[in-house]
C-alpha cells in the first residue's frame, strides 16, 4: 500500500501536474483535488502547488485562501494532516495564517526564474526527512512576489525554535545568480509550522526531480520520498 | 444607443446616397468601390465595419498575397504535414500519434505604443491561435528586436516588453524556451516583437475553423466584450452615427492572462468530451474576423444575434462590438445537444459562455441588432475575396554600391594583443552579450518537460515521458544578411534555425515564419520582401521543410527609413528520445573539440564588423543548403549514437562566440590551436555558414572521424576542452572570470 497525496488545482494553478509526476516518481499515488470541493477524498497529506491562483489578483493567495478546499486544509493540518505549499502554495499557507510571515514583491521588482541554491536548515519535518540538516540542494526557483517578510518577534521566535526550514546560500558573488534572490529577511526561502506537519517554501521541488529535465538535478525528490516514507511507516 | 436610426440593411438600401467614412476607416476608393459592387448596395455601417478591417493588410496580406503563394507551389514532397498554410497554425506529425502545431507571429506596433500590453497580447493571441486547433500549448518563444542597445528610448521599450511577456506567459503556465533579443539602430521606433508557440495533441483531435451542420450553435465563450482595440470603428461609431457619445478608448488591448489559463483549460476539456465541431479565437478584426471566417470556411451560412454578445460596456455601437478587439475570447460551433454540456464545462472552469447564433442553411452571413438586420453579407466576400495587389518593385538603386563596400578590407587586429581586445569586445557588446537578465523573467521549468531551453540552439520540450519523445524548436533571423542581400539573407535564416534544431540532436521538419519589413508601398522594400519570400521558398524546397504557416508584418518604418528586412524563420524538430540531445555547455575536460565544415573569409554582416568597425557592406556568407543538410545528419547521427557531449552552431560572432559561450555554460576553458591554412583572426570570426563546433569524447574520435570522412564532411580538429581560460594557443589566454564578467554585465548595465 502506498500514500494518497493529494494536489490541489486552483482556476490558475499551473504546477498542479508537475506535482503529481513528482508525486508518481516518488513512488505515491497522486491524487487531483479540485478548489470547489471540500472533500478531500481521504487523502493522507496535501500539496498546494505553485501557479497564479486567481491570476495573484488582489494579493498572491489571498483569494484562494478562502476556496472551499481550504476550509478543509485548514482544519486537517491543524490536527496533523501534513501539507505542503509551494511558491502560491506558501503562499496560500501564509494567507491562510497555517505559516506566520507574507510574501512581498521581489526587492529588483522583476520576475525571477533560476537554479537556486538552498540550505536545509531543518531536516526533521514531514517533507524534509529525507535530507540531511545543513544539506546544501539546487532547487528552481520563479516568481514575482516571493519575498518573505515577517516582524522580529516571528523572525526571532522562527529561528530560536528552528522553524526556519530553508535558506538561500551564496555561492561566493551573488552576481553570479546565486544568494538571496528577492531580498528575503534572514535569507528565508522556506519555513515550517511547530509541529512540523506543514512546510511552505517559494522554490519548486517539483521541477528538480528528473535529470533530464528542468534543472537537470533531482534535488527536488526527498521532499516527496520523506513524505511517502512518513505515511508509509505511520 | 443611437441616436440616428439604426442602419440596417433595409436603411442602406434605401438610403444609397448616405456617405460612409470608408477613408478614414482605411480603404482606399477602389476598394470601397468594389464592396458596393459585391453588395449590389452601400454597405451599412456594421458591414463596413467589417470590409474595412478583413481587407487590411494585417487581415487580407494583400500586398504579400501574390508572393507567399510560392510557399505552396515550392512546397517540398513532405508526410509530415497534417495541416497547413491557412489555418490559425500548421500541424505537423511528429510520429507516435503526436502532432505538433507551432506559429510565430508579429506585435511589433502595439509594442511600442504600448511595450507591455502590446507584447503580452501578443502571446497570448498566439497561444489562441495553437488552442484553436485543439492541442495544449506547451511552451513560447519571443524573437525580439529593438533599437540601439544605449538608446534612451530601449530603455523604455525593452522592459516593459520582457516584463509583458513574462507577465502574461508565466501566468499562463508556458515554458519559455528560446527566441533572440537583437539591437540595431534600424529597429528604433520600430521594435520587432515576434512571438511564438508550439502545442501538442493527438492525430485524432485537430480542429478547424469551420461551421457546418445547420442547426448547430454559435457560442462566445471567454471575456466580456469592451472597447479595446477598435481603432477605426470608434471613427465610425462617432462620425457618423452618434457624434455625441465620448469615443476615445485604447488603441492597444489589454490582456487578462488569469482569463486565458481558464480559456485553455476550458477548451482543452471541451475538446476532450468532443463536444466541438468547428473553433476560431478572436484576435485581429474580433468578431468580424471569427464570424466570417468560421462561416466561410464552413458548409453552411450563419445567423449571428448582436445583442446576446456580454458586453463590458454596455454604450458600445454594433460597429464596435463587431471590430472589437478585446482579447481572452474564443467562438466555438457546438452540436444543439451538446450545448449544454459545453455550457457546463465553461461555468466549471467561470468562463462567460453565451449561445450567440447558428450555422444556417444558405450561405449569407447574416447578422441581427436589436431586431434589425444589420449585416447581409457572403462571408466569403469578407474573409477570403479582398483585394490583391501586385505592387511594384525594384531594387534599390544603393544595393550595388552596399554589396561593393566589402567587409574584407575593414582594418584586421595587427597583434594578438589586440586580437584578444576584439575578442572581448565582441563577447560584450550588446547583441553577442549574455540575455540571462531577459531570460530569467521568463519561466522555463513550468509544465515539467523543459529538456533545453535558452541560451540553447534550439528549445527541445519532451512530449512523452513514457518513450522520451521530443520536439525542438529555433528561431532565428539576421537583418543585416538580409539587408546586404535579402534573397541569401532569408536563407541564411532558415540555415540557422535548421543548423540550431540539428546542433540538439533533433531532426528538422517544418518552418514558420514572420515576415517584418518596411513599407510595401516603397518598391525597394517590396524587392526585399520579394527577393526573401522567393529565397526562403528556394531553400524550404531544397532542404524538405515546408513551410506550414507565418505572419507577414508591413509596415515597419517611420517616415523614409525601413527597417533591416528582417525575416524571422522558426523551425520545428523532433527528436526519438530527448535523453540523446546534445546540449551547447562543454561537459568533461579532455573531449576534442572538432570544427565541422568549412572557413572563409566571410565577414559581410557580420558581428565583428559591427562591433569593431560599426560597418555594415559587402555580401553575406555563402548559402549551401546541401552543405547544412549534411552537418545537420552528421550531428543528429552523432547525438543519436552518443559520439558528441556537447555541441554549438555558429552563426554571429563565429567561433570564438560559440567557443566562449559553451565554456561559460560548462565552466569549463578551451585550448585551441589555429587550423593550418587559416589564420587566427579568419579562425575566430568568420561568419562562413554551414559550420558547428563539437566537443567529442576520447573514446568516440575514431568513430566520428570515420563518420564525416565517409559522408564528405570537412572536419577539422581545433582543440580540446580543458583549464579554465579559453587560450587560443600562440595568440592570447582569456580566463572564464573575465569572460563571464564581459559576457554577463552588459545588458543588466545597459537595462537594469
Amino acid at each position: 500500500m502506498t500514500a494518497r497525496i493529494g494536489v490541489v488545482t486552483f482556476p490558475g494553478s499551473l504546477d498542479d501536474r508537475d506535482t503529481q509526476r513528482a508525486i508518481r516518481l516518488a513512488g505515491a499515488e497522486p491524487v487531483a483535488l479540485w478548489h470547489k470541493d471540500k472533500n478531500l477524498h481521504q487523502v493522507d497529506a496535501v500539496v498546494l502547488p505553485g501557479g497564479f491562483s486567481y491570476g495573484d489578483y488582489l494579493r498572491a493567495g489571498a483569494i484562494s485562501r478562502f476556496s472551499p478546499v481550504m476550509e478543509t486544509v485548514i482544519e486537517q493540518a491543524k490536527a496533523g494532516l501534513p501539507v505542503l505549499g509551494i511558491c502560491n502554495g506558501f503562499q496560500i499557507l501564509t494567507e491562510a495564517h497555517l505559516l506566520p510571515g507574507g510574501m512581498l514583491g521581489n526587492d529588483h521588482l522583476h520576475f525571477i526564474c533560476r537554479d537556486q541554491k538552498l540550505r536545509v536548515e531543518n531536516a526533521d519535518t514531514a517533507w524534509t526527512a529525507d535530507y540531511e540538516s545543513g544539506q546544501e540542494i539546487h532547487i528552481p526557483l520563479k516568481n514575482m512576489d516571493g519575498r518573505y517578510v515577517a516582524d522580529e518577534y516571528t523572525l526571532d521566535k522562527l529561528e530560536a525554535e528552528g522553524r526556519v526550514a530553508f535558506r538561500y546560500v551564496a555561492r561566493g558573488e551573488a552576481a553570479h545568480g546565486y544568494g538571496n534572490p528577492n531580498g528575503s529577511l534572514r535569507d528565508i526561502a522556506g519555513i515550517t509550522n511547530e509541529a512540523g506537519n506543514v512546510v511552505g517554501l517559494m522554490p519548486h521541488p517539483e521541477h528538480a526531480v528528473e535529470p533530464l529535465i528542468g534543472s537537470g538535478r533531482t534535488d527536488g525528490l526527498p521532499f516527496f520520498t520523506s513524505i511517502l516514507k512518513k505515511l508509509v511507516n505511520a | 444607443m443611437s441616436r440616428t436610426p439604426l442602419d440596417t440593411v433595409e436603411h442602406a438600401a434605401a438610403t444609397p446616397d448616405v456617405e460612409l467614412p470608408w477613408a478614414e476607416l482605411g480603404l482606399k476608393k477602389d476598394e470601397y468601390e468594389r464592396v458596393v459592387e459585391i453588395l449590389g448596395r452601400r454597405p451599412t455601417g456594421a458591414e463596413l465595419a467589417m470590409y474595412s478591417v478583413m481587407w487590411s493588410e494585417h487581415c487580407s496580406y494583400k500586398s504579400s498575397k501574390v508572393h507567399l503563394r510560392q510557399f505552396g507551389e515550392k512546397a517540398p514532397q513532405s508526410d509530415a504535414l497534417l495541416v497547413g498554410i491557412g489555418e490559425n497554425a500548421g500541424v505537423v506529425d511528429v510520429g507516435q500519434g503526436y502532432a505538433v502545431t507551432f506559429k510565430v507571429e508579429s506585435h511589433n506596433h502595439p509594442s511600442y505604443v504600448e511595450p507591455y500590453q502590446g507584447a503580452a497580447t501578443g502571446v497570448g493571441g498566439i497561444v489562441r491561435d495553437i488552442i484553436a486547433m485543439g492541442a495544449r500549448p506547451v511552451a513560447v518563444v519571443d524573437p525580439l528586436r529593438f533599437g540601439a542597445a544605449d538608446h534612451p528610448d530601449t530603455k523604455r521599450v525593452l522592459p516593459g516588453v520582457v516584463a509583458g511577456i513574462g507577465g502574461y506567459g508565466n501566468c499562463l503556465g508556458l515554458p519559455n524556451i528560446g527566441g533572440e533579443v537583437v539591437f540595431d539602430a534600424c529597429y528604433q521606433g520600430n521594435p520587432l516583437v515576434n512571438a511564438g508557440a508550439i502545442g501538442v495533441m493527438r492525430h485524432e483531435d485537430i480542429h478547424l475553423a469551420k461551421a457546418s451542420g445547420s442547426g448547430n450553435k454559435v457560442i462566445l465563450y471567454g471575456a466580456r466584450t469592451g472597447g479595446d482595440g477598435i481603432g477605426g470603428a470608434s471613427i465610425l461609431a462617432s462620425e457618423t452615427f452618434d457624434d455625441a457619445k465620448p469615443s476615445k478608448r485604447p488603441a492597444v488591448q489589454v490582456g487578462d492572462p488569469f482569463q486565458e489559463k481558464l480559456l485553455i483549460e476550458c477548451t482543452l476539456e471541451a475538446f476532450k468530451e468532443k463536444l466541438v465541431v468547428g473553433i476560431q479565437d478572436l484576435g485581429a478584426a474580433g468578431l468580424s474576423c471569427a464570424t466570417s471566417e468560421l462561416a466561410s470556411n464552413g458548409s453552411g451560412g450563419m445567423r449571428v444575434t448582436l445583442d446576446d454578445v456580454p458586453l463590458r460596456d454596455s454604450t458600445l455601437s454594433p460597429e464596435e462590438i463587431l471590430m472589437s478587439e478585446s482579447q481572452e475570447r474564443m467562438c466555438a460551433v457546438v452540436e444543439p445537444e451538446k450545448v449544454d454540456r459545453f455550457l457546463e464545462i465553461c461555468d466549471k472552469w467561470d468562463v462567460i459562455a453565451t449561445v450567440i447564433g447558428e450555422v444556417t442553411d444558405g450561405d449569407r452571413l447574416e447578422i441581427y441588432w436589436h431586431g434589425g438586420k444589420i449585416v447581409d453579407v457572403d462571408p466569403r466576400t469578407v474573409a477570403h475575396d479582398g483585394p490583391v495587389y501586385e505592387r511594384p518593385y525594384a531594387r534599390p538603386q544603393w544595393q550595388d554600391a552596399l554589396q561593393a563596400d566589402d567587409a574584407g578590407k575593414l582594418a584586421r587586429p595587427a597583434s594578438p594583443a589586440e586580437l584578444k581586445d576584439q575578442v572581448r569586445k565582441l563577447v560584450a557588446s550588446p547583441n553577442q552579450a549574455s540575455k540571462k537578465w531577459i531570460t530569467s523573467q521568463y519561466d522555463h521549468f513550468v509544465q515539467g518537460n523543459t529538456v533545453l531551453a535558452q541560451p540553447e540552439d534550439s528549445g527541445m520540450i519532451r512530449i512523452d515521458e513514457e518513450s522520451g519523445l521530443g520536439v525542438a524548436i529555433a528561431t532565428d533571423g539576421n537583418g543585416r544578411y538580409a539587408k546586404l542581400d535579402p534573397y541569401a539573407g532569408a536563407q541564411l535564416a532558415l540555415a540557422e534555425a535548421y543548423r540550431n534544431v540539428a546542433t540538439t540532436g533533433a531532426k528538422p521538419l517544418a518552418v514558420s515564419d514572420c515576415l517584418n519589413f518596411g513599407s510595401p508601398e516603397d518598391p525597394a522594400v517590396m524587392w526585399q520582401f520579394a527577393e526573401a519570400i522567393r529565397g526562403l521558398a528556394d531553400a524550404c524546397q531544397q532542404l524538405g521543410t515546408p513551410v506550414t504557416g507565418g505572419n507577414v508584418s508591413l509596415y515597419n518604418q517611420t517616415g523614409e527609413a525601413a527597417i533591416h528586412p528582417t525575416p524571422v524563420v522558426a523551425v520545428l524538430g523532433v527528436i526519438d528520445d530527448v535523453a540523446r540531445r546534445t546540449p551547447v555547455a562543454f561537459q568533461e575536460e579532455g573531449q576534442l573539440l572538432y570544427l565541422l565544415g568549412d572557413t572563409r573569409e566571410e565577414f559581410g554582416g557580420s558581428a565583428w564588423s559591427q562591433v569593431v568597425h560599426d560597418h555594415l557592406g559587402g555580401l553575406p556568407p555563402k548559402v549551401d543548403l546541401e552543405r547544412e543538410r549534411l552537418l545537420g545528419e552528421i550531428l543528429i547521427s552523432a547525438s543519436r549514437d552518443g559520439m558528441i557531449d556537447s555541441a554549438h552552431d555558429l552563426s554571429d560572432g563565429g567561433l570564438i562566440q560559440a567557443v566562449v559561450e559553451s565554456a561559460l555554460l560548462g565552466e569549463k576553458g578551451a585550448r585551441l590551436v589555429v587550423p593550418d591554412g587559416l589564420d587566427a583572426f579568419t579562425f575566430l570570426f568568420s561568419e562562413s555558414a554551414g559550420r558547428a563546433v563539437v566537443a567529442v569524447p576520447r573514446s568516440e574520435e575514431l568513430r566520428f572521424n570515420d563518420m564525416c570522412g565517409a559522408r564528405g564532411l570537412p572536419v577539422t580538429r581545433i582543440g580540446v576542452v580543458d583549464g579554465d581560460s579559453v587560450d587560443v594557443q600562440g595568440e592570447f589566454a582569456l580566463s572564464l572570470e573575465e569572460l563571464r564578467e564581459a559576457h554577463e554585465a552588459t545588458i543588466p548595465a545597459l537595462l537594469a
